[in-house]
């Protein structure tokens, strides 16, 4: 089996556009997260989210490819654009052939959905723009990044909730460590922000109306995000032979699945995931000293995850740190796991682990050490991250210092 | 505008061209227009005059809209016009 590492990391996120501004801002401990601006956010009862802002699309893009674009592929294209311009990798010949692109994402375009669905129902139209289609596929970013990087080798995106970017990630890390391809870009984008796909959410009545607070006790929902984050992950000797600066490791993963409800979590599922993930990737539990939640800020997902951990990880549970930073960049959903991932880059590359914000009382059924409230320098070997969705369906990565 | 002048319009900026380098004489494939710029230029073409297009993109050929010049597309879209202006 090969070994493979991340060569290249992008995002757009509420925290910033870029790697830079994102790890900056969850370090210093920022929030996100703020009042939703879009059409008819008045008749929404959940007016908060971690909106992108400033994104200027029209300047990035041109017209054609703007009609063509939604929301969620322009932010994975030009998160692709700074991963790959990381990496240094110039898709060609065989290397183009055999590496290809899997991205998670849980609604696809769901704007150019909401903007068509009013065009016709609201306003009574009977016409729409042709591309309306091509637009909204779910897998309309992943094809949009093979054509932009000639990445010809295999190709799809993955749709598990708010696991779909574990998944996809999981997907590329399986591909590139069995020797199938020497390089995968991967990763996942959300773009939900609009009435009706705020509208949605908030029919299940688990969305907080002020802030995500993940794991304290006053804890009153999730708050949703949006954004891409997109990586490289390339086999070890492939990137070391052409002196790529390498940013980790992929070390294992593991995926279950709880077959138990649609909606709510399972501690055993969310344990099987964590398991298999320190099994596949060879390692102790007591080697983990970082995890990034899963954290939603909800009721059920957080005391779940914590009495998992617990499980999993018995008294070293007490030793390790756990974070939960949608509590500023919101809930990715489908992408979620991918701008996650940054905060275990930050953890292992730079000794920087990133805070659960917004943390105001401690809660016994939460009793970890959250890194609540601010940063901390701490040197770790090995991270996880968890990923548990609706459905059931959870994806937990595990990543190594590389040395 | 006239028909023909809007039509010269919306076919220059699909082909990312002054509407002076679009000719009468001029085809879609020689402004370097392919299929998804047909398909959304004839979205343009109904927008526009508020017509129904009867154009088939599995086979265009066979469709009842002549396509092959400029001057083509503005003589289908007078035809049009003046068929389904009783209609509206």
């Amino acid at each position: 089996m090969k070994r493979v590492v991340i060569t290249g990391a992008g995002t757009v996120n509420a925290l910033g556009h870029n790697v830079a501004d994102t790890l900056e801002a969850m370090r210093e401990g920022r929030c996100g997260i703020g009042p939703l601006e879009f059409q008819d956010v008045d008749r929404l009862a959940i007016r908060i989210g971690g909106q992108v802002r400033g994104f200027e699309a029209e300047g990035l893009y041109n017209r054609q490819q703007m009609s063509l674009y939604d929301r969620f592929t322009q932010f994975t294209l030009a998160a692709a654009k700074e991963a790959i311009a990381q990496s240094g990798l110039i898709f060609s010949g065989t290397l183009s052939a055999k590496s290809g692109v899997v991205l998670g994402t849980a609604g696809g375009g769901v704007s150019t959905w909401d903007a068509n669905y009013r065009s016709v129902y609201e306003e009574g139209k009977n016409r729409v723009h042709p591309f309306v289609v091509p637009k909204l596929m779910n897998n309309a970013a992943a094809s949009h990044v093979s054509m932009e990087y000639n990445l010809k080798g295999p190709s799809f995106t993955v749709s598990t909730a708010c696991a779909s970017s574990n998944h996809a990630m999981a997907q590329a890390f399986q591909m590139v460590r069995s020797g199938m391809a020497p390089a995968m870009v991967t990763g996942g984008s959300e773009s939900m922000l609009c009435f009706g796909g705020v509208k949605a959410w908030e029919g299940l009545r688990v969305m907080s109306r002020d802030a995500c607070r993940p794991f304290s006790a006053n804890r009153n929902g999730m708050v949703q995000g949006e954004g891409a984050g997109i990586f490289v992950f390339e086999e070890m000797e492939h990137a070391r032979k052409r002196g790529a600066e390498i940013l980790c490791e992929v070390a294992g993963f593991a995926m279950s699945s709880d077959a138990s409800d649609i909606v709510m979590p399972s501690k055993n599922g969310a344990a099987r995931a964590m398991a298999g993930a320190l099994a596949d990737a060879q390692v102790n539990a007591g080697e983990v000293g970082y995890i990034n939640a899963h954290g939603t800020g909800t009721a059920a997902n957080d005391k779940t995850e914590c009495a998992a951990v617990a499980d999993v990880f018995g008294q070293h549970a007490d030793k390790l740190m756990i974070s939960s930073t949608k509590s500023m960049h919101g809930h990715l959903i489908g992408g979620t796991g991918a701008v996650e991932l940054l905060a275990c880059i930050m953890a292992l590359r730079d000794g920087v682990i990133a805070p659960t914000i917004g943390y105001e009382e401690p809660d016994p059924e939460c009793a970890l050490d959250v890194v609540p409230n601010e940063a901390r320098d701490a040197s770790v070997d090995v991270v996880l991250s968890n990923a548990f969705a609706f459905g059931g369906m959870n994806a937990v990565l595990a990543l190594r210092k590389f040395a | 505008m006239s028909v023909k002048d809007k039509v010269i319009a919306i076919i220059a900026e699909q082909a990312v061209l002054e509407p002076s380098d679009v000719t009468m004489d001029s085809t879609l494939e020689s402004l370097g227009i392919d299929s998804l710029g047909l398909v959304e230029s004839i979205f343009a073409i109904e927008e526009e005059f508020d017509i129904s297009v009867p154009f088939n993109a599995n086979d265009p050929s066979e469709s009842d809209f002549d396509i092959s010049t400029v001057a083509s597309i503005v003589a289908g879209i007078e035809k049009l016009m003046a068929e389904q202006k009783d209609t509206v």
